[in-house]
């Protein structure tokens, strides 16, 4: 089968590859008819995700269509059509028994590799490092499911893939990071990237009951599409000082939550920018943590701030005295996608959202390292880019 | 992760007690404690070397650093050359601390203090005949360094003698380590996988084979480097139904082993903490190496591994593979080219089914109102998740 392949730092090649097999018994392989570039895919791709091989393949936002099953899955059958969902979970083990999908403690058969960096190791991913498993990803025509019995969620064909694709990540992720921010009615919310999950988080803080919700970015045509179609307001972090902004904005109280959906390749103006930039590139640290730095300072007192950008390692520069004098709550994860995957299926099926809004680009699997260009440079007004294997 | 390292007594060390006594009445304490801190006779010398280290270090960065006011102290007339002189001798005293701190076989620095202190009493015994010296200052200076040479001397013998005491005893250092795992099953169920020893190569990757030979006794047969098989037999030491099992390797075993494990209920009804004692006693020569590299530079790690795999068959029904990690070197996460053939699936005696959310939308979503036309003024005026909430008491 083709794939799209992590060959080292900003090469991406589609390569002809084996077909996927099945390893376990509870497997499924998926014939895949849509997947998507993640955001978080960019940080493979830039380099700052610690142990990948050249020859990964890359993608964990796929869906397609049940072809094979293992002997023990009797949940789904061939011809089935199917999202799955980005954390690989055994639905077993403690931590899955109390939804907490994203830490499952058994699918990641190199769990010891992320004790060492983390202290304790999250579930496996889809083609993400092999510190998280070492799993073939679903950027490709085919792709293994492990534990199929637990994660991939049966579509109807009502529905195009565009509308249920993202339920695989970002559409979660961006739920839960609104979720986490236990909003009350007449809540403030900001939310820092206004890239898919962060249009995501925008309209799902609004349909968990925010008044307000603020979106920061510095690129005109992500801010747009946060007003128009998420509708946010907007700064833009380029033009006017976001701190101050928010202050009057909110009449120097602070969003009651700040959601950072930017993660550790965050941008800012001015030299502190080329400070962490330069230890990162030193290693001396492993994380630019600017949106962070700025959502925790800009929260208001006792307030929540939510992370759902992703980050790798180490920051420095930690304003731990405003968090714990202020009384925040920090609260993070990767997304426990099978928690969410089944309600916010039943709202797509309802007409409530249309996930779609978000892609701005589709493409032959075979275009994929021009995309990954593309979306890396935030050319063409890229948001989103769907590949057609 | 449920992988609990809690009392880690990974602990490498050569040993001169007696190991088999030791070994028992670890297995014997009724409380299940085992503290790895272990009871070896130290030798005063073994006390005495890192304060000669210390002196070694602090002495020639004084002679580096302000050799013109050590030469006053010791009542030896300053000039370029003593200057040159301290500063050479300097260097070799930084030398000997931090050989006395690094090398695996301090006493051969320590004897190297003992030659320098005897070139130091040399140069002194000149000092005292020459033209501008300060005697009394020198004859003090020669008194403090036939202190420092007796006290070098005395530690050196003594690490030879522990040096020698090791060698004989245990020439590759003995194993012995604690680890232990959370397992989502009742305690008799875990109890009853472990006690079919037969089990152990499901989870236990250099283990080919476990052949129950009856009357409690075993043969266990590993991987062994080059092909080559090692062999031993053991015998049941302790078994008491759903709480502890205890074995050890009978005499003429390739690796000398013991080991015990522990099955207590976890608290708040979440499964079995199993607690797993080990202590391998790899014999000299090639194997002994051979065995070393085995499990890692840090034995403990395959501990953790394996019981990480028990886990994995106990709860899942199988060992997870991935597409690198059925590689046994690194390998990137592409599909093999030929099938790979499934290990026995264990079928859960207390099933738990996987849980997947099945709940209705939250409360919040309620509403008809299509997300991408809310406006920044218009709320969905409901009330919060009511998932949320219910997954609170959860984290």
């Amino acid at each position: 089968m083709r794939a799209v392949c992590w060959e080292g730092k900003r090469t991406i090649k589609v390569e002809t590859v084996p077909d996927p097999k099945i390893l376990n018994r509870r497997d499924a392989i998926v014939k895949i008819t849509s997947t998507a570039i993640c955001g978080s895919d960019l940080h493979l791709y830039n380099g700052f995700i610690p142990s990948m091989e050249k020859g990964d393949i890359l993608g964990h936002e796929f869906m397609g269509e049940v072809v094979e099953v293992g002997p023990m899955i009797d949940n789904l059958k061939v011809g089935d059509r199917v999202v799955v969902p980005f954390p690989i979970a055994c639905g077993n083990c403690w931590s899955c028994q109390q939804e907490l999908y994203a830490s499952c403690e058994n699918s990641n058969p190199n769990a010891w590799m992320a004790e060492k960096l983390m202290g304790h190791s999250p579930s496996g991913l889809f083609g993400y490092s092999h510190m998280l498993g070492g799993f073939a990803g679903g950027q490709a025509e085919y792709a293994r499911v492990p534990f199929a019995d637990v994660g991939p969620i049966k579509v109807p064909n009502g529905l195009s893939d565009e509308q249920v694709l993202f339920l695989s990540d970002i559409f979660p992720t961006g739920y839960m990071g609104a979720e986490m921010c236990d909003i009350k009615p007449g809540d403030t919310i900001a939310v820092w990237g206004c890239g898919p999950v962060g249009q995501f988080a925008i309209a799902s803080a609004y349909l968990l009951g925010a008044e307000r919700v603020i979106a920061i970015d510095r690129f005109p045509y992500r801010l747009r599409m946060a007003r128009e179609n998420a509708g946010a307001e907007t700064i833009n972090y380029e033009e006017t000082d976001v701190y101050d902004t928010l202050m009057e904005m909110t009449g120097g109280r602070g969003p009651d939550a700040c959601i950072d959906a930017v993660g550790t390749e965050a941008h800012t103006p001015g030299a502190a920018y080329f400070y962490d930039r330069i230890k990162q590139a030193t290693m001396m640290e492993s994380d630019r943590p600017f949106a962070l730095r700025e959502a925790i300072m800009a929260c208001r007192n006792g307030g929540t701030v939510s992370v759902i950008g992703v980050y790798g390692g180490l920051i420095d520069k930690f304003p731990m005295g405003s968090v714990m004098n202020r009384g925040l709550t920090i609260r993070s994860g990767q997304c426990h996608a099978q928690r969410y995957m089944k309600p916010l299926l039943e709202h797509i099926q309802a007409g409530r959202i249309d996930p779609s809004f978000v892609i701005t680009h589709r493409m032959p699997l075979e275009e994929a390292p021009g995309g990954y260009n593309t979306f890396v440079n935030k050319e063409d007004d890229c948001v989103k880019i769907v590949l057609k294997p | 992760m449920a992988i609990q390292q809690w009392n880690e007594g990974t602990r490498v060390g050569s040993s001169t007690g007696d190991r088999r006594r030791d070994a028992l009445t670890w297995n014997d304490r009724s409380d299940g404690r085992w503290s790895p801190q272990r009871s070896r006779r130290t030798l005063p010398g073994e006390r005495l070397a890192p304060a000669l280290g210390w002196f070694s270090v602090g002495l020639g960065v004084a002679q580096l650093v302000a050799p013109g006011w050590l030469s006053n102290l010791i009542g030896v007339q300053d000039s370029d050359d003593t200057r040159t002189l301290q500063r050479v001798v300097g260097v070799r005293e930084l030398m000997a601390g931090v050989g006395i701190f690094t090398a695996e076989r301090p006493e051969r620095w320590l004897w190297a203090r003992v030659a320098g202190d005897v070139m130091d009493l040399v140069l002194l015994g000149a000092a005292f005949n020459a033209r501008h010296a300060d005697r009394s200052r020198v004859a003090m200076a020669t008194a403090s360094v036939v202190g420092v040479t007796a006290l070098d001397l005395y530690t050196a013998l003594q690490l030879n003698q522990q040096g020698s005491d090791g060698r004989r005893t245990s020439r590759r250092p003995e194993m012995l380590t604690t680890k232990s795992v959370v397992v989502n099953r009742e305690p008799d169920e875990v109890y009853a996988f472990w006690h079919d020893f037969t089990n152990f190569p499901r989870f236990m990757i250099h283990l080919d084979a476990v052949r129950d030979l009856g009357g409690g006794r075993s043969h266990w047969q590993a991987k062994g480097p080059g092909g080559k098989a090692i062999e031993w037999d053991a015998e049941l030491t302790h078994d008491r139904p759903n709480e502890l099992i205890g074995w050890r390797s009978l005499p003429g075993a390739d690796i000398d082993n013991e080991g015990s494990v522990r099955f207590e209920r976890a608290p708040g009804g979440r499964g079995t903490l199993v607690r797993v004692n080990l202590r391998y006693d790899p014999p000299a020569g090639a194997l002994g190496k051979a065995v070393a590299t085995l499990m890692n530079t840090e034995p403990g790690q395959q501990v953790s591994d394996d019981l990480r795999r028990f886990k994995q068959v106990l709860e899942t029904g199988e060992v997870m593979r991935s597409d690198a990690s059925i590689h046994l070197t690194p390998h990137p996460a592409r599909p093999p080219e030929r099938p790979v053939p499934f290990e026995p699936f264990y079928e859960a005696t207390t099933a738990t089914r996987p849980a997947v959310r099945s709940e209705a939308p939250s409360a919040a979503w309620a509403s008809d109102e299509p997300a991408n036309e809310s406006t920044s003024t218009t709320s969905t005026g409901t009330t919060a998740p009511s998932t949320a909430g219910s997954r609170g008491g959860a984290r």
